[in-house]
This record gives structure tokens, sequence and C-alpha cells, in this order.
């Protein structure tokens, strides 16, 4: 690495972040995460442990659900990227964000929105149909308040709403 | 009349939160920010004798690397440094010294105008030291035990009752077995961080990761020597904590001594692999030895434990008065002792004491049970304490009978067969165990502040905080009860240094505690309000008592007459005044010193074992809870939920491992510490025992953190047993240990 010019090496990248068109200009080892977070000001996306162990930093990246710790920022470039801010609509929620108030599927929150961006990519799946298959391809999202119940709840009530449009 | 404590109310932070709206400590903006990564130490003990930083000052845009040898020096004497929770001893102080205490110590800080950098520059340092040898292994040192000098309440171990021994020995029916448990780390959902947002007039706001604004504050202004307003401490949202956030952790110093040193605004956050560098639970030796007369009732209990910590300072834990308290028995003995490790502190992490000294009891007695031939829900009844043994007195209340009949109808256990590997489900051997749960109820002084204003609003405030507890929506609920204002027309404000004094939100005791001011401070605006009102000239309300005046809906209303009413807006604007305010203090009633306060479960779990491969799923649990009031039954039932997962965590998982030849922690990071998934979580079924309690405190809620994590783990690890004939008596009970 050319140390001396560390502050040298940035790219400009385009993201299409929550529907609008943001340029940016990252370092190559900037994550997807870190450029949400401190230049973006997103702080929505969570950095819970910054190696795709816990699932914080979900978001979805073209509308797959991906852990934005684990991806750079350049490798992004063009990319569409929806975080939790942009899932409700104006005051209406998403309903998955209104299913984890109904089943206080949430405790300190840190979580939560990973948890929600990653059911979002879960429900676009449609891999899951039982609260069992719910479990096993939620267990990217650790929640150490221990909210597991009430998060497949909200999931399966979600899911409800999906099917009844 | 419409109430809102006892319903199940949504959080009121539940928007913030699912929006991604609700900050947290490494989330607010400042201008020029600049962030510190911090270097911690690869030995475990030693003397730092170098530490070179010119490749990293070289970079353009690093600013400072502090070290002890340029960090100024901060209070001198070990009272300055100790914060509201600290044990006795000698609190560590970052970069004050050259000496390595344990592995991780942060040895420096990088500060440098982007996160990346910091970083990077942070792996140019070059740092020598001359290390020593170091001890971490509780088992290997275990001669060097002693007893530690009292803590906080309870603290000190209660006295020996009867002769233990001697009862011991001569019984007809005993078991002893000694229980292993290990480290756990805390690893909330957050890691620990600090923003410090230096303001134009040189005073500093600083957004921490905390369970105590308050506690920080006035660490971080005593050493520092700060003035008086100079340092504000905000937490807002506080993404978990579990007892981790109690005392000051070390980046808060870092963070506040860079921002001062280079008057710019810094963050310091954590890394996951650093948050094992900070406290953690205690691994603890524990024996236990029980005795039965042959119809079952206890005629000696016998706890010792030894449990470690740090060098400098004595951390000690609530572990063995559990056994004198739970059940009837005249012949006790306790001993409970520690040994200093080269490890940090550990620090209180849910149920500290509790979770360790309730587990071997709860297996003992269901080793006892087995001995006996009776059935283990059956012992428990048949040694039901009335009263508190350990301290000679009643208590508030205690309705575990209740959670044990409760639980067990629901749980099906008249069905269980009490041979082990009798039950399975295809292949699969299926077990069933139980355990019970305490834990402490207490109260402590707090304060709140209540502005109602002339639009009808009420604004109630305390230094308290929302770990994921619930606090904002319980809060909100009493103070809207207390003046019959809808939820909406209620806004509760905490997480803030500058506001009314409240205790560190932990033990349980926050709604107690705060709940009682917030409480109080309404109550005693109702009584202005109404005053005011019967002073209007032609009151509809004159010479009303205040019983036969109701507060319903923003109105004060005759009970007799709906006709007779005010608003809350006409009262004050007819007073000719725009708010009413007050500040209210409550404190512990009396009636506390003869009683014993303690919440009450019972826990019963099912786990399937697949006999060729050791796995074991735990497949159901239901447990019952008496904690007297319950608030709000939503949150409530979600605290309690969540105590379930860490125990089935604690039972089957979480293990910080410590490699003894580098004296670290070597699973330090969410592959290799293991927490429970979505997919290791059954249905977990609460119940929600009724118990009346006029003595706790005015609102008669007893607090329920911590409660519903003690009997989990003893329950799992009995269920093991019935389904497989194994007693692992080392937790986490791992398929390793099973075949």
């Amino acid at each position: 690495m050319n140390d001396g010019n560390y502050n040298d090496a940035c790219s400009r990248i385009t993201l299409r972040v929550n529907g609008a068109a943001k340029q940016l200009d990252v370092s190559p080892w900037t994550t997807l995460l870190d450029a949400l977070r401190e230049q973006l000001h997103l702080t929505g996306t969570k950095k819970g442990c910054d190696h795709g162990q816990c699932g914080a930093c979900t978001v979805l990246v073209d509308g797959r659900r991906s852990n934005s710790c684990l991806s750079l920022a350049i490798m992004r470039d063009g990319a569409e990227v929806t975080t939790i801010e942009g899932l409700a609509e104006g005051q209406a929620l998403h309903p998955l964000q209104q299913a984890f108030i109904d089943h206080d599927a949430f405790q300190c929150g840190y979580c939560t929105p990973g948890q929600i961006c990653s059911a979002v990519g879960l429900i676009r799946e449609g891999r899951a149909r039982t609260p069992d298959e719910i479990r096993e391809l939620m267990s990217g999202n650790i929640c150490r308040c221990g909210a597991y119940p009430q998060i497949v709840a909200a999931i399966e009530q979600a899911m409800g709403h999906e099917e009844g449009r | 009349m419409t109430t809102h404590v006892g319903e199940r109310v949504s959080r009121v932070d539940g928007r913030a939160k699912v929006t991604g709206k609700a900050r947290y400590a490494a989330e607010h903006a400042a201008p020029d920010l600049v962030h510190g990564f911090v270097i911690g130490s690869a030995v475990a003990r030693g003397t730092i004798t170098r530490i070179d930083a010119s490749q990293a000052l070289a970079l353009p845009g690093v600013l400072q690397v502090f070290t002890h040898e340029n960090a100024p020096r901060l209070a001198r004497g070990d009272k300055r440094w100790r914060d509201e929770l600290a044990p006795p001893g000698s609190p560590f102080r970052p970069l004050q010294d050259a000496e390595i205490r344990w592995s991780g110590q942060p040895i420096a800080l990088v500060v440098a105008d982007s996160l990346e950098l910091a970083r990077h520059a942070a792996s140019l340092v070059r740092v020598e030291v001359a290390p020593a040898p170091h001890e971490t292994d509780l088992e290997a040192h275990r001669e060097r035990a002693y007893k530690p000098p009292p803590h906080e309440r309870p603290s000190v171990t209660p006295p020996s009752r009867g002769s233990a021994d001697k009862a011991f020995a001569r019984a007809p029916v005993r078991v002893q077995a000694e229980y292993r448990v290990p480290v756990e780390h805390h690893n909330p959902m957050e890691p620990f961080a600090t923003t410090v947002v230096v303001d134009e007039d040189g005073t500093l706001t600083v957004y921490d990761k905390t369970q105590g604004v308050q506690n920080v504050q006035s660490y971080l202004t005593t050493i520092f020597g700060a003035e008086a307003g100079e340092i504000r401490v905000l937490a807002p949202f506080v993404g978990g904590a579990f007892g981790s956030g109690l005392r000051p952790q070390y980046q808060v110093v870092l963070a506040v001594l860079a921002a001062r040193q280079l008057q710019r605004s810094v963050r310091v956050a954590l890394t996951r692999q650093q948050m094992f560098t900070i406290g953690h639970r205690p691994t603890t030796w524990q024996r236990l030895s029980l005795a039965a007369t042959r119809d079952g009732a206890l005629a000696a209990a016998i706890h010792e434990a030894v449990a470690e910590t740090s060098r400098f300072e004595d951390y000690s834990e609530t572990v063995v008065d559990w056994t004198g308290l739970m059940y009837r028995c005249d012949n006790v003995r306790f001993a409970h002792e520690v040994v200093a490790l080269d490890l940090f502190t550990p620090m209180d992490m849910r149920a500290p004491g509790a979770m360790w000294g309730v587990y071997a009891l709860e297996c003992a007695m269901d080793e006892l049970a087995v001995a006996l031939a009776v059935d283990p829900l059956e012992l428990r009844l048949i040694n039901y304490a009335e009263h508190d043994g350990n301290e000679k007195r009643p208590y508030s209340s205690k309705e575990l009978r209740a959670c044990y009949h409760q639980a067990a109808e629901r749980f099906g256990w008249s069905q269980r067969d009490p041979e082990p590997r009798s039950m399975r489900d295809g292949d699969l051997l299926v077990g069933w165990g139980m355990a019970t749960g305490a834990w402490e109820s207490t109260q402590r002084k707090a304060s709140a502040r209540a502005v109602l204003t002339a639009d009808g609003r009420l604004a109630v405030a305390s230094a308290t905080e929302d770990i994921g507890t619930g606090t904002y929506t319980a809060m909100t609920q009493i103070a809207a009860d207390a003046l019959g204002l809808p939820l909406e027309r209620v806004t509760f404000k905490l997480g803030d240094s500058a506001l009314a004094s409240a205790p560190v939100e932990g033990g349980s005791f926050t709604v107690a505690s705060v709940g009682s001011a917030v409480d109080a401070v309404c109550r005693e605006l109702r009584s202005k309000l109404l005053k005011l009102a019967q002073q209007l000239e032609g009151s509809p309300l004159a010479r009303l008592r205040p019983e036969d005046v109701e507060f319903i809906g923003g109105l004060l209303r005759a009970r007799a007459d709906p006709s007779r009413a005010l608003t809350f807006a006409e009262v004050l604007h007819r007073a000719g005044i725009d708010h009413l305010a007050d500040e209210v203090t409550t404190r512990p009633s009396k009636a506390h010193e003869k009683y014993s306060r303690y919440t009450h479960s019972a826990a019963f779990a099912e786990v399937k074992v697949d006999p060729e491969l050791g796995t074991i799923r735990v497949t159901r649990v239901v447990t019952a809870i008496a904690g007297g009031r319950v608030i709000n039954p939503k949150t409530a039932e979600s605290q309690v939920i969540g105590s379930v997962v860490w125990g089935i965590g604690a039972a089957l998982q979480e293990h910080s491992v410590i490699d003894h030849a580098l004296g670290r922690f070597i699973t330090h990071n969410l592959a290799d510490y293991h927490v429970p998934v979505h997919a290791d979580v059954p249905d977990i079924e609460v119940i929600l025992v009724e118990e009346r309690d006029e003595i706790v405190n005015a609102l008669g809620a007893k607090g329920l953190g911590e409660i519903g994590v003690v009997a989990v783990a003893p329950a799992i690890a009995n269920a093991v047993w019935h389904a497989t004939g194994k007693r692992i008596r080392e937790l986490p009970i791992t398929l390793d240990k099973l075949l």
C-alpha cells in the first residue's frame, strides 16, 4: 500500500440509494456499510460485527438481501440499494415495519433494521412457507435481546399481508 | 375510565426503531468529526517498553496517537476513578501508565480524519513489551482463593446456620457434585461507542452507550477535573447492554481525552473483537452438597463457590445465598471466595450471581430428587420456603406455588415418565426438566420532573435509560394514568444526564424506582391542578373532596355529575398560568426492612437429543413468573422471552474460551462465541402470574428484567439428563460432552 497517498486513492461511484442517485468518493477499502453510515449518514443500517456474522447491516442490493459490511462500496457502483430508511412510503410504514411494532418484535432496536430488511428479502425469495423455514432462513440475523418468536410472528403476519394483496 | 397500566401497549419508541431513525451512540453527527481507533495489548501481563507511532503519524490525515507517554495525567487516587458501581480496588485508568494488566487492554488511541485511516494507522504502530508471566486459569489457581471484601448489597454472604456438615454426614439421602460454568460475554448487538461533540463554548456533549448517563457524567467530570456543567452525557437509545453498560467503559475515557486534547469532535467505536476486552460474567466453580430425610425434607445444604476477579478489583456476586433462601432448611453452610486473575474485572451480566448459583442449586435439587425417587417438582413443594431463612423474615409476596402449578399444567408435566431415556420422538430422545428461579426486587432513590402545559400535554423526564427494556413505554403509561391523559398527550424523556436524578438502568429496579417517581410527580401535579381548579371563580368543582373528582381524558370531572367538568387547559388558562411543573424524589419505604423482596419463577423445558450425534435441541419452554404488578404485559412478555433465549444460550452454547498460554479469549467474534439464532429458539410460553404486593413500592411492580433467565439453564440441563441419563455438570452442554 502507498501510505503517503492513503487519502488520494478515492474513486467516484454512484449508488441509487432508496430511489435517489448518490455520488460518493470512496476508498477501495470502504465498505458499503461505512459508506452508508459515515458518508450518507444513513445510520439506520447498523454495524454489529463488521464480519458478516450478525446481520445487523443487512440491506437490499438490487432487491436481494446482503450484508453491507461484507461488500466494498466500490463493488456496488451503479447498484440499487434499499435501506431501512427507504421502506416506508411517506408516513405509511411498510407492512413488516408495522408487524414488528404489533408483535413487539424488538427490544433495543439495534438488530431491527437488519431483521426487517432481511425479512423483505426473505419474502421476496418466496422460499419460506412455514415458521421453521422462516427460522432457518432468518438465522443470519442475530437478536441478542432474544425477540425471535415475535420476529417470526411478525414475518408471518407480513407474509399473510403479501398473499392477501 | 381508560387506564393504560396493565394494557398491551405497543412501544412508544417503536416507530423510531423500525424506521432507522433511532440514533445510537456512534450515530450522532458533528462537524469535522474525527475517528479514534483503539489499539489493545497483545499480551496479558507486562510493561510497555517502547511505542513507535512515527509511521502512523506520518500519514496525512492522522492527527495523533495517544499513548501513556503523551496522554494527559488524569485524576490521582483510586477514589476519584471509582464510578457508582465500582467494586473495591483500584479501577483501571486508560493510558495512565506502562503496565499491562490483561490481554486487549487499550494501550493507544489513533485519531484520524476517517475511520478507515485510523484503523490502518493503528496497524502501523509498533509496540514493544516486556512480558511478565500471567495466570488466567481459575481451576489451576483455586488455592489462591480468598474471601472478597463486601461489594454492594447484598454485601456479604449471609451467616451459615445450624450445623450443616454434621447434618449432611448423618442424613440418609445425600448428593454432592461439582458444577463448572464458563466465562460469558454480554455481546449486546451495538458495540460500545462514544461520540463526543465539542460545542462552540468548549462544553462536551457525550453520546455514550451506557446504562447510566449520570454515572458516566460524574465519573468523567471527576477524572478529567472538569467544571460542573462542562460535560453532558446522552444516551437516548442503547442497543442492548445486559449489564455491560453499568460502569463507564474505556472508550468513553479515550474519546473524551482525545476531544479535549484536540478540541475536535471525536468518535470511538469498539470492534466486536474488542467487545471481548471489557467485562464479562465470571467463570465460577461450585460444589453443592444436599442431604434429605427419606421423605424428602432438606436436612443440610452446603454451597461453596470460587469465582474469578481481576488483579486490581475485587468483583464478587451473590452466588451461594440462593441455597439458603429458596428452600426451607435449618442446616446451611455458605462459602464464597474469589481468585484474582490477569483478566479484566468481571461485571454484572443479566442476573449476576443467581445465573450460576441457582443453576448449580437447581441441578443438585434434580439430582436429589432422583436419589430420593421423588418427582423434581414434588421435591420443591416439600421444601417450599414460606419465609426467607437467610434474613429470618417474611416475603413481601411470593406466588411461586402458582408459578409451579400453572406452568406445570400448561407444560403437561404430569405426563412425564421419571425414568431417563424413557421418552422418545422417533429416533430422538426426549427429556423434560424443570427448575425454580428467584431474583431480588429492589427500589432505589429516584427523581422525576413533570410539566403540564396549557395545551393539555404532559412532559415527564428522568435520567434513566431504555436499553430495550421498554422504559419509555412503561413510564408513559404510568404518567398517563396518574393524570388521566391519553398516551399520545404524554411524552417521557430519558438518557440525558441533565435530567432529574435516576439510578443506573439495571438490577430490574427501573420500574420500581423511576416508575415510583414518575407516578408520584404526576400525582403531585394532579393535586395542584385540582387545587387550582377549585380556586377558580364559580368553579364547578368547588368544595368537592379529591376522591370525588376524576381525571379522565384531560378533564377534571365530578364523579357524581359528569356535567361538572373542566379541561386541564381551561384550568391553566383561567388561573392565568401557562404551565404547572414539579419534581419529586421517591425512596424505598421503611417497610422494606421488615420483608424480603424477591421475584420468583418456574421453568419447564423439553429437549430432543439425537443419540447418535449428541445434538441437543430445545423444543419447548414454558415459564411462569411472579413479579408483582405488570405495567405492560406486551413488553414484559418480551423481556421474559428474551431471558429464556439467554437461558438456552447459557445451557447449550455460550462459552468465552481462554487460551491460557496466551491469556486471552480466542472465541472473540460471533462465529466462535455462539449465541442463539432464530433456528435455535422454539415456541416459548410465558405465564405472568398474578401477584399483589403492597410493600415493594406504590406501583406494586417488582421488576422483570432478570427473573426470566434464572431457571432456564438448569431446567434445560435437567431435561438433558432426563433425555440421556447423562449428568453433564459443566456448561455449556455441547455434543462432545454427551458422546
